[in-house]
């Protein structure tokens, strides 16, 4: 029996870490899909531009952790400034068929940018010494990282959440996703509300990116092999919302944790099943509208 | 409810809190000329969503010919007698005038799920859709592609494929919004010679094509009913002069 | 094309645009002068008429019925893997019956993935083809005894084609059995895209909201559709697992997915003969330039993707008509 438990809080410990790296690269990918309505498959190629920055300036130029996430926030933020007035923008009126063929353009590019830059293998990750480790939480230890990571993720998803609800551009975020024609005629500006969006999108991404590198490996096919993660937490989470994607990420993130430790023979299987039955349950996601 | 065309019975319609329809009890009598006027956002293309099962209502019940359509899907009612034109242009743009129209002939003939002929060579389906044209003066204009066509006469095509259908009950939403006199000229012209077993509902902001055309008047507001009669009982009408004067509309 | 003329009622002008036009035969001719002049590269030239074939298929539901799709590669796997499971494991080693097999199996696959994706429309249903494509990939990567895992199914014997032509090392009957194949799915798909069904696909593609308005069973033809689409993407897979006797995991992921897409889009979607074009561009230029720099390849493929939908969305064919048409205005 305690072995039993003991397995149930490693999953739902472990579960919980991944799921904030999912929804904190995903929510920006949510968010902007609902408010541009743009199919943007390439998502993961800011999380994983975000991942590369990171451990590059900690391995290479010793920078400190936080230092090098705020650094990939930055770089990863702006250079997403740039594709998204450039190229994005003159893509939001095309199809869907478009978009698609667009943004997976946009991952062969960053997959092979990536493999020429930084080769084919995965980066390891110096850990700071503080990270390293078990930590006592009272009744038994967890990896410090895991636990540094739900603590760290919490706390940028609260200020988000803050952010959103409370603060005028969250204000204008909401409206334009609720109806983007009665936001312009209220005056809105809303290419420059899209933009900053994006930006805030693609650099939570980076964040993630660096903060999961331990779980989420940072190598050059990342922005494929975990595509569908990032598009399931949004498609189940519900386009455009804050709190569905939250919630799908949970659910993903420890019952894949779950499956996988259960039943690892058939691998990601159920997942798939599962979510294929929410998605036939509620076609707009557990949160969506319509 | 056998001699009537169409009917709803306490038919309502919420999006969460907003309320679209409610309890709207409507009868549109066999060969009908009846029109449903209400300022903008009343409800008029909702409902008309609402009986074509574009939209599913909250509760109520739907009735054609006294089937109870309810719970049928778009298609079913379709088959049963049931067409539509929409406010806004819903049109195959890329493909030309006369497929536009075959495409509903075809449907109608029930010759469309054919997989081992070409389309072309159903002559009876193509020359059917033709007649529609030639009856609609865009015969001309057969082989275009229908984006290529001024709105007005796009919105010739758009009620071409309705009549493709041969519906027994017509829904027209707003036909002649926006369209030049000329084509405007013709529309007035097609429905004033349907044939008189269709039943018609026109939704129109133009008073003068409605009291023209309609020997019944519906006018709702807020997703309601507020009247219902001969247009000079609703010309007459105080509670609808104040609608329409409180609003100020310049239709 | 074809320029209206006054003189023909459009009646008859809509029943003449289903007629053969002689430029519909050049891909025939071009694959049959190819097997002579290019007699060293058949195995190549089998591999290109297959991936025509495939996106022949990805075309109908793509172009046609404008379903975006990034999964076609699952009906393809399966394909592969039905007829290398069957001549591994069953000892089936007769090609048609193989082929038919494969095509039966993807094409009951597409009805009941198209029953549960055809519900969907934008981004989930986009995701949902993209599950189908990982969980059957999960599938053949784990169920090892069936299908051999990440070694794949090897060198598995496959009869000679009507107990007469034997496969052989320089691959002229596979290129000559894919080449056949391709001809009686291309004759199929032709005439399914003209027919009413095809017409009213195209409807579907154009406004749905229109084809439901008219009383068509839209999500009845879209899983016929997808369905006759799938059969054809497994008889491609079949045709890859018996002229090569070999199938990877790779003939079920969503590079390859992905990979067939690019070559449509590159031959221009939706009209049927940019799949004949596509392919032999892209897999030539692949075999070319890929050999030695794969990383390039990618990138470039990528590269190449994000200036065709900025600057020339209708692929090479709608390139040439972007050309022909000014070179008409020039000549008045």
């Amino acid at each position: 029996m305690e072995a039993v438990i003991a397995a149930a809080v490693s999953i739902v410990f472990l579960g919980l870490s991944y799921a904030m790296i999912l929804y904190i690269v995903s929510v920006g990918l949510s968010v902007t899909m609902g408010l541009m309505g743009f199919t943007n498959l390439a998502h993961g190629v800011f999380a994983v531009a975000g991942g590369y920055v990171t451990l590059t300036l900690m391995n290479s130029h010793g920078v400190p952790f936080f230092a090098a996430l705020a650094t990939a926030f930055a770089v990863v933020a702006a250079a997403s400034v740039i594709l998204e007035r450039f190229l994005y923008a003159r893509l939001y009126g095309a199809s869907e068929l478009e978009q698609v063929l667009f943004t997976i353009g946009l991952i062969f590019m960053a997959v092979a940018g990536a493999q020429y830059v930084w080769g084919p293998f995965p980066q390891r990750m110096q850990l700071p010494d503080y990270l390293r480790g078990q930590i006592s939480l009272g009744f038994r230890d967890f990896p410090t990282y895991r636990a540094f990571m739900i603590v760290v993720s919490l706390a940028l998803i609260a200020l988000l959440w803050f952010g959103v609800e409370r603060t005028s551009f969250g204000a204008q975020v909401r409206a334009a996703v609720d109806n983007r024609r009665m936001a312009q005629s209220l005056g809105i500006n809303t290419g420059r509300l899209f933009t900053l969006t994006f930006a805030l999108g693609s650099g939570l991404a980076a964040l993630g990116g660096g903060l999961g590198a331990e779980i989420l490996a940072i190598h050059p096919a990342y922005p494929i092999e975990h595509l569908v993660y990032f598009l399931i937490v949004v498609a189940v989470g519900g386009l455009g919302s804050l709190r569905g994607p939250f919630i799908a990420a949970v659910l993903l993130g420890v019952g894949d944790t779950a499956f996988k430790y259960l039943v690892p023979e058939f691998g990601a299987f159920f997942i798939y099943a599962a979510m294929i039955a929410v998605l036939l349950w509620r076609p707009a996601g557990l949160f969506g509208r319509g | 409810m056998n001699d009537l065309a169409l009917a709803t019975t306490a038919l309502c319609k919420n999006f969460g809190a907003l309320t679209v329809a409610q309890n709207i009890d409507f009868r549109l009598a066999s060969g009908a000329r009846h029109a449903l006027i209400g300022p903008n956002g009343a409800g008029k293309t909702t409902f008309i969503n609402l009986i074509t099962g574009r939209l599913a209502p909250s509760s109520g019940r739907i009735w054609l010919a006294g089937e109870d359509i309810t719970d049928l899907s778009q298609a079913a009612r379709v088959k049963r007698g049931l067409g539509r034109t929409f406010q806004i242009n819903q049109l195959f743009r890329g493909l030309s005038v006369l497929e536009n129209v075959t495409l509903a002939v075809g449907e109608r003939a029930g010759a469309a799920g054919d997989m081992f002929r070409f389309a072309g060579s159903n002559r009876a389906v193509v020359e059917e859709a033709y007649g529609l044209l030639e009856a609609l003066r865009i015969a001309d204009d057969a082989s275009k592609l229908v984006k290529e066509l001024p709105y007005g006469r796009q919105r010739l095509v758009e009620i071409a494929i309705a009549l493709g259908l041969r519906p027994k009950v017509l829904l027209l939403d707003e036909p002649a919004a926006g369209v030049p006199a000329d084509e405007s000229a013709i529309i007035l012209e097609v429905i004033d010679r349907l044939p008189s077993g269709i039943a018609v509902l026109i939704i129109e902001h133009d008073m003068d094509l409605v009291f023209r055309f309609a020997r019944t008047i519906t006018v709702m507001v807020q997703g309601t009913v507020l009247v219902e009669g001969a247009p000079a009982e609703i010309a007459a009408d105080a509670r609808v002069r104040e609608v329409y004067l409180g609003e100020g509309r310049h239709g | 094309m074809l320029a209206p003329n006054p003189t023909v009622a459009p009646v008859e002008q809509l029943a003449r645009s289903h007629r053969l036009r002689p430029l519909e035969l050049a891909p025939w001719l071009v694959a049959g002068a190819s097997f002579y002049v290019f007699d060293i590269y058949l195995p190549l030239g089998a591999q290109i008429l297959i991936n025509v074939l495939f996106a022949l298929s990805l075309d109908l539901i793509l172009g046609y019925a404008g379903i975006v799709t990034l999964g076609h590669a699952a009906f393809f796997g399966v394909g592969a893997y039905t007829v290398g499971i069957l001549a591994v494991h069953g000892g089936w080693a007769e090609p048609l019956t193989g082929l038919i097999a494969a095509g039966i199996l993807a094409g009951v696959l597409g009805i009941v993935t198209g029953l549960v994706i055809l519900r969907t429309h934008g981004l989930t249903l986009l995701m949902l083809t993209l599950a189908v494509v990982f969980m059957l990939y999960e599938a053949a990567n784990k169920a090892t005894h069936i299908t051999g895992g990440a070694d794949g199914l090897q060198a598995f014997a496959i009869d000679p084609i009507l107990g007469l032509f034997r496969f052989d090392l320089f691959g002229r009957t596979a290129y000559l059995y894919t080449l056949a194949v391709l001809f009686i799915a291309w004759a199929f798909v032709r005439l399914l895209v003209h027919s009413p069904f095809g017409r009213s696909l195209t409807g579907v593609r154009e406004n749905v909201t229109r084809m439901h308005a008219i009383g068509a069973p839209v999500r009845r033809r879209l899983v016929t559709a997808y369905a006759i689409s799938a059969a054809l993407a497994g008889i491609a897979g079949g045709l890859l697992a018996q002229t090569t006797q070999f199938v990877g995991l790779n003939t079920i992921t969503f590079e390859r997915s992905g990979e067939i897409l690019i070559m449509l889009i590159l031959g221009g979607v939706g009209r049927l003969y940019g799949a004949f074009i596509g392919p032999p561009l892209f897999m030539i230029a692949q075999d070319t330039l890929a050999k030695n720099e794969p990383v390039f390849w990618l990138f470039y493929i990528g590269l190449l993707l994000v200036l065709v939908v900025m600057f020339a969305r209708g692929g090479v064919l709608g390139l040439i008509d972007t050309l022909w048409a000014w070179f008409v205005r020039r000549r008045r």
